[in-house]
């Protein structure tokens, strides 16, 4: 890998983009992602994921900065760095006119496979990934879920040592997310390193092993799962009252049970209480609301969610400084 | 020796990835290579009679310049293939891969220009069953083939630059349509001498009209006969033409390539 064993090393990255062109730049972007890991890349839409795998996956030069991926620089080394990736974009790049075997075989043969090792690897990968291996069915009629299983299959088809994924679960539905998160799962298995974007801090913490939060173009927060949920605060519950004398009422009654800050939505009737231990909470803050005899519209227990999260960094005084990397020891 | 090696073995995948595609969608590829046939016997049987054309060969006159446009139709194959590509990600993926990106683009070129012979072998075939002929033997007959494959390949570049332009494979339609007042305002179906004189000038000097009239010349067909500078030399003016179009879109669709990636 390169000169410090890093998978993936970014260091200063800058991109601007110039004369109305699409997309979220970066500002002094750092990353580094050890072989063999898996890297969730998360942040909110325009925080500049994208434009961080196309400068890592050689699609995108950078304005400044330092990048090597698999060992060689993105710029002077491009096509070391292409011999050795794969890229899964955010639609499906698959030739919908061709069945599956054709596209791989397609792929495999144009990342310089032999004919016969391009076909060994398509049939392989079919299977893998519960392709149809035979038969003349286009890719044009596959579902969602299947197309993006072929789009993997296809980036995989050279065996690269790393593996980028962007948002790759977007559009689908449930099953579609949990076909694509299982074959995830599996690639980790064989020590492919990867680096996933996502908008969804459930997604990252199911697969990733350490988590870089992106904002502003640059990353304000980076460690593993538990130290990044344990950064972005306590699950919560929401309640939603029939009235404002309720809500007046739980807001006091409740406040006590908190584990910080009750936030009121009185044109919603809503209160969102944080709290540590959800189940013994959710019993106490049931017990409380009984015992008045109020029965609540609803009562949700949830995650907070990632603009939550970013509103707390923020608040925090993490993000201010839009590029300055906090690495939890 | 191995890089050539895989340049040539890139560019024949690509190629046969359109050929593959021929054989998917076998429908498609032939309506494609109907519609000009189809156009032929329309006008020539339709409006033919009224119209006329030079000493009332009107077919003659007519097919070199389908042929002509025929070529012309083969700009929206290409813009349809680069702006899915582009749409769907593919380009990305062949971006980020080990394939030179030049073969991806004489793929593309091989594949588009055998998909015009093809179509114009077919409307050869249709041309001769109305009653036209090639009269100037057979060097002269692949002589007006290299100028009719030599405009493909100039409109090969418009097609890149405009696959790449346009948002999305919906967009192919508006080439669809803009094609034909392009067709109209040229000298395939009649002589530009007809029109007011300024679109005249712009029709006889259309590329598709001085390929059609270098066709008609080279085959002996009736042509306008005008006394202008394009019609007098319309083999030279018609290798001008397409080399001015290649000189204009190749650097400006290899801009808009390089530019996806700054």
């Amino acid at each position: 890998m390169d000169r410090t064993g890093s998978a993936i090393a970014a260091h200063g990255v800058h991109k601007r983009y110039r004369g109305g062109a699409e997309g979220a730049g970066l500002c002094g972007f750092d990353l580094r992602v050890e072989p063999g890991s898996v890297c969730g890349l998360l942040g909110p839409n325009g925080a500049g994921k994208t434009t961080a795998v196309r400068i890592l996956s050689t699609l995108l030069a950078p304005d400044a900065g330092e990048v090597r991926v698999a060992g060689y620089d993105v710029l002077r080394q491009a096509a070391q760095v292409r011999r050795r990736i794969g890229l899964v974009g955010q639609s499906a790049a698959v030739d919908e006119i061709l069945t599956g075997r054709q596209n791989l075989e397609l792929f495999g043969r144009l990342h310089h496979l032999g004919a016969a090792q391009a076909r060994r690897r398509a049939d392989e990968l079919l299977e893998r990934f519960s392709l149809p291996r035979t038969g003349r069915t286009p890719v044009g009629s596959y579902s969602g879920g299947m197309r993006r299983r072929l789009d993997l299959a296809a980036s995989l088809i050279a065996e690269p040592a790393v593996l980028f994924l962007d948002e790759p679960t977007t559009g689908l539905d449930p099953q579609g997310r949990q076909e694509v998160w299982a074959s995830i799962r599996g690639l980790v298995a064989t020590g492919t390193t990867v680096l996933l974007t996502t908008q969804y801090l459930e997604e990252a913490d199911q697969l990733a092993d350490r988590i870089a939060m992106l904002a502003h173009g640059g990353v304000v927060l980076e460690g593993t799962p538990e130290q990044v949920k344990s950064m972005v605060g306590d699950d919560r519950i929401d309640i939603v009252l029939n009235s404002d004398t309720e809500l007046t009422w739980a807001v006091e009654a409740i406040g006590p049970l908190s584990a910080g800050q009750v936030e009121v939505d009185t044109a919603d009737l809503r209160m969102s209480v944080p709290v540590v231990a959800k189940t013994q909470a959710l019993m106490r803050i049931a017990g409380t609301l009984s015992e008045r005899g109020i029965d609540p519209v609803d009562v949700t227990l949830r995650r907070p969610t990632l603009d939550e999260v970013f509103l707390r960094l923020d608040s925090a005084g993490w993000t201010t400084d839009a590029g300055r990397s906090e690495v939890i020891a | 020796m191995t890089a050539l090696r895989w340049y040539a073995s890139d560019v024949w995948t690509l190629t046969r990835r359109d050929l593959a595609h021929w054989l998917a969608r076998p429908g498609v590829a032939a309506v494609s290579w109907l519609f000009p046939i189809m156009i032929l016997l329309m006008f020539g049987g339709l409006f033919g009679g009224a119209i006329g054309g030079p000493s009332g060969r009107y077919f003659e006159f007519l097919v070199p310049g389908m042929l002509a446009l025929t070529v012309v139709f083969g700009l929206e194959t290409t813009v349809t293939a680069v702006a899915t590509d582009a749409a769907k990600g593919v380009t990305d993926r062949l971006r980020s891969m080990p394939t030179n990106a030049s073969a991806v683009v004489a793929g593309r070129c091989l594949a588009d220009l055998a998909n015009s012979v093809l179509g114009l072998g077919i409307l050869v075939l249709a041309g001769l069953a109305v009653g036209w002929r090639w009269n100037h033997g057979l060097v002269a007959a692949l002589g007006a083939l290299c100028l009719l494959v030599l405009l493909r390949f100039a409109l090969l570049w418009l097609g890149i630059y405009l696959g790449l332009v346009v948002k999305g494979p919906e967009s192919v339609a508006a080439v669809q349509i803009l094609v034909w007042p392009v067709a109209f305002l040229s000298g395939v179906f009649v002589d530009p001498t007809t029109m007011p004189s300024w679109l005249g000038a712009i029709a006889s000097w259309n590329p598709l009209s001085t390929t059609a009239s270098a066709v008609r010349e080279l085959s002996g067909s009736p042509g306008w006969g005008a006394d202008s500078y394009a019609a007098r030399h319309a083999v030279l003016v018609a290798v001008a033409s397409a080399l001015v179009l290649t000189a204009v879109f190749l650097p400006l669709s290899a801009r808009r390539y390089r530019r996806l990636a700054a």
